[in-house]
């Protein structure tokens, strides 16, 4: 016998632990690599630190300069508004910090269930929006990739199950929630081998270039 | 055990011989409408067709169960109704209850088969080891399970299956199912099927089924999982009390903190209401007095398939089943040895290239031209 059930229990049991072993594997040889490949060496002699300048760009390159903004205001805000929504439905809502729980076992306070569930459909909204500004904008739909496409899908597959799985819109219930499941493993798993990994290599890449800025003792 | 020429009688006649009043028979037909849903006009129809309608012969089949589906049918509470319906169907043929034993036990299963040969229902509760797996984990009289059910279901009208270990293989089913445990649906596929599932299921469904059966002459509409919409139609969580502390995301972390005592939602001390679809919530249980969510535990989700095997009771229903953080580490460990590995080949390999570098000069480049 197969349904909706047995479907949700593969995706919480087999599928999740393939998963998310793919995930460590891909992430972790992807990092180490990074790592391990380190810098050309640099035989000047340093001007100054490069610890502080390196830890300081990691968070204020958060925040994109005014050049940028003015250029591409559309980039800048919709897609703070996206990355934002999608951090706190991922981060603040109860099923998924106990899930985080059980793997780590650390916890930290929830937002109420109905701002969650408005703050993705604000996320959708503006993933819509990336879409098609992508494929309208001359020069963004030239230089777009197949994965770019791939990454989209999945991650608005993601929040959009999510969404239907909350507000209970399709039924039953154990087949959307199964499928929400298994959207966030598909995006686990994709996550080391495409662009997704900027969710963790964008710390080293702003560390290395503050780094580099301090050691030459300009502003960073 | 009723005597085989009582399905001669209606039903209305053995209810009034039993002293049901006409009040009290006509509040059970009301009931039975609103239970599955029909509109409160059909409730005459459901007295006319009940009151005309004879009594079915039932074979119950008692398999790999505990008897907590028996149990709660005839201990439910004071005899109502419901019971009586129960009482008066013509039982010819049950494990548990029957006062007859051995041979004349089984005597009377084979004569109930044949003087009502394709007629009778059979009620199957408990899971049965299956055909291919070891036939004497459970026997009867000698007949393994399979064998028995086999037989009596090939003149049987319908199939219900009591309880989530018929329904769906249940604890004997659940990892690593030992005795091969199958659910009937697993085996019967040529005779119509209802599942009833809970461990154990609402005793009014069981009626409900069998009244819809008396009423209408046919089995009710069924859901994916064969069982009847009318209960098993919505889930626990949207129907449940504490759903507008979900709604609010207040939640009991404890059994007994403030949160608990407040009534709050069970979801983080590991509900399964979300994802089951039983009647507890609506019907309730012991005559309608509370239910498990009602009395402050959380849903163990026990009228759905693999209930067993789906995650520890009191874990969040987003909780992976298996996975845990050391499998997670253990994975990033060697992740993260492949990846120095191979890069630290690649430095190897670029060191061992510039060692064989040879240099050449213009001078030397402009002789060779």
């Amino acid at each position: 016998m197969s349904g909706s059930m047995e479907f949700l229990l593969w995706t919480k049991g087999p599928m999740f632990n393939v998963a998310i072993a793919i995930f460590a594997i891909g992430l972790l040889v992807r990092i180490a690599e990074i790592f391990v490949l380190g810098r050309e060496r640099n035989y000047a002699e340093p001007r100054a630190s490069e610890w502080l300048p390196g830890l300081r760009t990691v968070f204020t390159r958060t925040v994109a300069d005014p050049g940028t903004f003015k250029r591409a205001p559309f980039n800048v805000v919709v897609g703070w508004v996206w990355h934002i929504g999608f951090l706190i439905a991922l981060l603040l809502f109860v099923p998924h910090i106990k899930l985080i729980e059980s793997l780590t076992g650390l916890s930290w306070p929830a937002l109420p269930n109905p701002i969650i569930s408005m703050v993705t459909a604000v996320t959708l909204v503006a993933l819509i929006a990336t879409l098609i500004h992508r494929m309208t904008h001359p020069v963004k739909r030239r230089i777009s990739t197949i994965e770019d496409y791939l990454v989209w899908t999945v991650v608005f597959a993601v929040v959009l199950t999510g969404f239907l799985a909350f507000n209970r819109m399709i039924n039953p219930y154990p087949l959307v929630l199964g499928m929400h499941i298994l959207s966030a493993e598909i995006m686990l798993i994709l996550l080391p081998f495409t662009k997704l990994t900027h969710i963790f290599t964008l710390f080293i890449a702003r560390w290395y270039n503050g780094a580099a800025f301090g050691r030459k003792g300009v502003q960073s | 055990m009723a005597a085989r020429n009582a399905t001669e009688k209606t039903l209305g006649e053995s209810l009034r011989e039993r002293g049901v009043s006409r009040r009290g028979f006509l509040k059970f037909c009301a009931a039975t409408a609103s239970m599955m849903a029909l509109p409160p006009s059909m409730t005459s129809t459901i007295a006319a067709a009940l009151e005309q309608a004879r009594r079915p012969s039932v074979i119950w089949l008692s398999f790999q169960e505990c008897t907590g589906c028996t149990e709660s049918l005839t201990r439910s509470h004071a005899p109502t109704v419901e019971d009586l319906i129960l009482d008066v169907i013509s039982l010819d043929y049950h494990h548990t209850l029957q006062a007859a034993a051995g041979e004349a036990a089984e005597l009377a299963r084979v004569q109930a088969m044949k003087a009502h040969a394709g007629d009778y229902l059979v009620v199957v509760d408990g899971s049965l080891p299956g055909p291919d797996s070891n036939p004497g984990y459970s026997t009867v009289a000698g007949h393994s399970n399979y064998d028995m059910l086999m037989e009596t279901v090939e003149h049987a009208a319908a199939v219900v299956a009591v309880g989530s270990c018929a329904a769906f293989g249940g604890l004997p089913h659940a990892s690593p199912n030992p005795t091969g445990a199958v659910s009937v649906l697993d085996v019967v596929k040529h005779k119509p099927v209802v599942n009833v599932s809970g461990c154990p299921p609402i005793p009014m469904v069981i009626t409900g089924v069998l009244a819809h059966y008396l009423i209408f002459g046919r089995l009710p509409e069924l859901d994916a999982y064969h069982r009847p919409l009318a209960f098993f139609g919505q889930s626990i969580h949207d129907r449940c009390y504490r759903r507008p502390f979900y709604d609010k995301g207040l939640f009991a972390k404890s059994f007994d903190d403030e949160g608990a005592r407040l009534g709050w939602c069970l979801y983080q001390l590991g509900c399964k209401g979300p994802s089951t679809y039983n009647a507890c919530a609506t019907m309730r249980w012991n005559d309608g007095t509370s239910w498990p969510v009602e009395a402050g535990h959380p849903c163990l989700g026990c009228a759905e398939p693999s209930f067993w095997d789906a995650g520890g009771f009191y874990q969040a229903l987003s909780v992976p089943t298996s996975a845990s953080g050391m499998t997670v580490l253990g994975a990033g460990a060697a992740g993260a040895l492949v990846g120095g590995a191979v890069a630290a080949l690649a430095k190897r390999r670029t060191k061992a290239e510039e060692a064989r570098r040879q240099p050449v000069t213009v001078d030397e480049l402009e002789q060779k031209l």
